[in-house]
């Protein structure tokens, strides 16, 4: 482990709220200080007693054990004490407001809450209610930043390696519900900050109005976009869309926005796979690509932990000791 | 009409204010009326109480025809005193309280309860709205006739906070109204196209991931509207115009010389969707905030008179339907207090136009819309005495200390806006001098 001088970057800002808080040199950073802690997690011994006595609280209004269990994983592996709050069955399904719960959890000294919450815009609000260091683990459809962060990890790893660059050159088309996906807008945002070059493929109505003002290319033909591509990222798709008239139904929007072993062989690259979890099979992926996916999905839990140690270690790692 | 049982008769002198035209001038004031206005200088005043109006700029009473005064039902927010003290405070002479009360202004008891209210407080005449539809259902007309005939003696009518989206309905609501000469004020929104939205569709909502309130959902309400309204010959009012498009529609259907006429809201001239960014919900209302080519088109509008008139849709609310997260949050801001500072910062200090204009906007042309008897006549002699001086001068940053309203849903706090209502003449009777209510709360 290199010295906090060197791991610390003042480009980063005090919350990890949205991509936009965040550098080009603050992006690489990250992924540097991830790779360098994905380390720990290889050796015998897998805590660092960076965060000991600090305390980082998991507020999680969205089920998702998912993402919970990494960022505590990553805490803990940082020696961080962790306080799992969950929505469901505590005073915050009674009506309590997140301000109010905000307050009290800082009363309980949390140095730290990462906030999963299907309002867009609560990790922001939060942050003006709390001295605590807020990090955005989901917002409703704005951004899932570590999300985007473990994904440029990912892809970091298998196209580029070395530590320092950033993804110049690669072509990454993202794929599906980019209206109302945070994992698209996070990725958006980092993959071209990284200087990817992005394609998103989506029928025009899962793209939203205003979408021209992003450092994008549109595509409405997958068969076309995956031919140079070295990554696709594909999103879920959240089948009630269909009542809101989104597209006509399950069967067309796979035959025309899935992936499958067919589209797949009209890629010129063999483009690496990507996907938030958890996958439909047989709506966005074929069951037989569903199978290469999964293992990359299972590199991508591992990376997330990663990922998010070194997002908790460059926030709260120098200020306290 | 006018609302106020007890007419002044002490007399007041004003001294050298700015009238419309840039002259300097005197003004008496007697029996609720304008007695004498003449070249400053002219009015000696040994009798009587004097006001030295020296620098600021005399203006007719302001005619709000959209406010939110929630009373009934939410006098958590707001009162009908309240609200009309804030209105005072703000330079507002009479204001039009709307329906969408709990129970909702859709009978004669409830009309004439919020006239009552507003009697009884005394700060500005209130006019009551009656509701197009009852409890605001889309389907089922309200009591029309019955409100017309009351005591509240209503000529507005508006399902405001919902769309009359109902084509055959909206045709009845227009036609059924003439009998009274009243007209029907359309909150213009497509309730499909606008299911969970929660502001401007555009760049910015999808950079927020908030859900977008697209500009067509408005304009393609006013369309068939004007086309309704031209067909049976009635009288339309568009509530709250946000959009540029909007405005084209607007400006063709007057040139065909539909009966239309329209309103725009202090914040639409101002505020942008950008302030959205900060994810606050005090900047959440509807129709939303929207982009600068919208602001740009609504000031060029307002001037020309294609929109004819400034109302405030003043919208109260508590502090916790706002201090949560955006999609959470009610809509709408408060208004009343600082709708001549917006109006000045936006229309006057950018160069637009002049206070004259801002007269006809804010005064002559709402209380013609309302079809009110004693307001909106202007300065002159014989005049119901409902006026304002105005010092255009002060600067002052909107705090919410000096509020008189119940809520503090104010999207300006912490901003400076220009000017100062520092007195306003209510039939002749002084309801704010020196910038604070004569009887405070
Ligand atoms: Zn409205």
């Amino acid at each position: 482990m290199s010295n906090r001088s060197d791991v610390l970057s003042p480009k980063l800002s005090r919350h990890l709220l949205t991509i936009s808080d965040l550098s080009r040199e603050g992006a690489i950073h990250i992924l540097d200080t991830a790779d360098e802690l994905a380390r720990v997690s290889d050796a015998p011994i897998k805590k660092l007693p960076t965060l000991r006595g600090r305390t980082v609280v998991n507020l999680f209004y969205e089920d998702s054990t998912r993402t919970r269990i990494s960022f505590e994983a990553a805490a803990k592996r940082l020696s961080a004490d962790v306080i799992n709050f969950s929505a469901k069955g505590s005073s915050v399904s009674k009506g309590e407001s997140l301000k109010d719960t905000a307050l009290t959890l800082q009363s309980m000294g949390a140095d730290a809450v990462i906030l999963r919450h299907s309002a867009s815009g609560a990790a922001h609000r939060l942050a003006q209610w709390t001295d605590g260091v807020v990090i955005n683990a989901g917002d409703g459809t704005h951004e899932h930043p570590t999300q985007a962060l473990l994904d440029a990890f990912t892809l970091r790893k298998h196209l580029k390696g070395a530590r320092g660059e950033d993804l110049s050159g690669v072509r990454i088309a993202i794929v599906g519900d980019i209206l109302h996906s945070r994992v698209a807008r996070s990725n958006v945002l980092l993959l071209s900050l990284l200087g990817a070059h992005i394609t998103l493929v989506a029928p025009p109505t899962l793209l939203p109005v205003g979408v021209h003002d992003w450092p994008v290319e549109i595509s409405y033909d997958f068969d076309e976009a995956i031919g140079e591509c070295d990554a696709v990222m594909m999103l879920r798709l959240q089948m009630e869309r269909m009542k809101s008239a989104f597209f006509p139904s399950a069967r067309e929007y796979s035959r025309l926005y899935g992936l499958d072993r067919e589209r797949m062989k009209k890629s010129k690259k063999n483009p690496l796979i990507l996907h938030p979890g958890p996958i439909n099979r047989g709506l966005e992926i074929s069951a037989d690509c569903a199978d290469d996916v999964d293992s990359v999905i299972l590199e991508q839990v591992a990376n997330g932990v990663s990922v998010r140690m070194a997002v908790l270690y460059l926030l709260l790692g120098g200020s306290h000791e | 009409m006018s609302n106020v049982e007890k007419i002044a008769n002490k007399p007041i002198v004003i001294q050298s204010a700015y009238s419309l035209e840039g002259k300097k001038v005197d003004l008496r004031i007697e029996s609720g009326v304008i007695s004498d206005l003449s070249e400053a200088g002219s009015l000696k005043a040994s009798d009587v109480d004097v006001i030295n109006a020296e620098g600021l700029q005399l203006l007719p009473g302001l005619v709000d025809l959209h406010t939110h005064l929630r009373e009934p039902g939410r006098e958590d927010a707001e009162t009908v005193r309240s609200g009309s003290a804030a209105a005072a405070l703000g330079g507002f002479t009479a204001v039009h309280a709307m329906a969408n009360t709990e129970p909702v202004a859709d009978t004669a008891g409830v009309v004439e309860q919020v006239v009552r209210l507003g009697r009884k407080a005394g700060y500005c005449d209130v006019f009551a709205v009656g509701a197009v539809t009852q409890g605001l259902n889309g389907a089922q007309l309200a009591e029309l006739g019955a409100m017309a005939h009351s005591m509240a003696n209503v000529k507005v009518f508006s399902d405001d906070g919902k769309c009359v989206f109902d084509s055959l309905v909206m045709r009845r609501a227009l036609e059924y109204v003439k009998q009274f000469d009243g007209v029907i004020a359309q909150h213009a929104q497509d309730p499909r196209l606008t299911e969970n939205a929660q502001m401007n569709e555009g760049v910015v909502s999808a950079r927020l991931g908030l859900a977008g309130w697209p500009a067509v959902a408005e304009e393609a309400i006013i369309a068939r509207d004007v086309l309704l309204a031209e067909h049976v010959q009635a009288r339309l009012h568009i509530c709250h115009v946000s959009t540029a498009g909007s405005v084209e529609i607007i400006r063709w259907a007057k040139a065909r010389g539909i009966k239309v006429t329209a309103e725009v809201t202090p914040h639409h001239l101002l505020l942008t969707d950008s302030a959205a960014e900060s994810y606050n919900p005090v900047f959440k209302v509807n129709p939303p905030l929207r982009t600068e080519r919208d602001v740009q088109a609504l000031r060029t509008a307002l001037v020309d008179g294609t929109i004819d008139i400034v109302a405030t849709d003043h919208a109260p609310h508590p502090k916790e339907s706002k201090e949560c997260e955006w999609s959470e949050a009610a809509c709408g801001m408060v208004g009343l207090e600082t709708a001549l500072s917006v109006v000045q910062e936006s229309i006057i200090e950018s160069g637009l136009s002049n206070w004259k204009t801002i007269a006809e906007r804010m005064s002559t042309a709402p209380a013609k819309i309302g079809r009110l008897t004693h307001h909106g006549l202007g300065i002159t002699k014989g005049a119901p005495a409902n006026i304002v001086l105005y010092d255009t001068a002060a600067r002052r940053t909107v705090s919410e200390i000096r509020s008189a309203s119940k809520s503090m849903n104010n999207p300006y706090f912490d901003r400076t806006l220009p000017g100062q209502v520092m007195y306003t003449f209510l039939h002749g009777n002084l309801v704010v001098a020196k910038g604070d209510l004569v009887n405070p709360l």
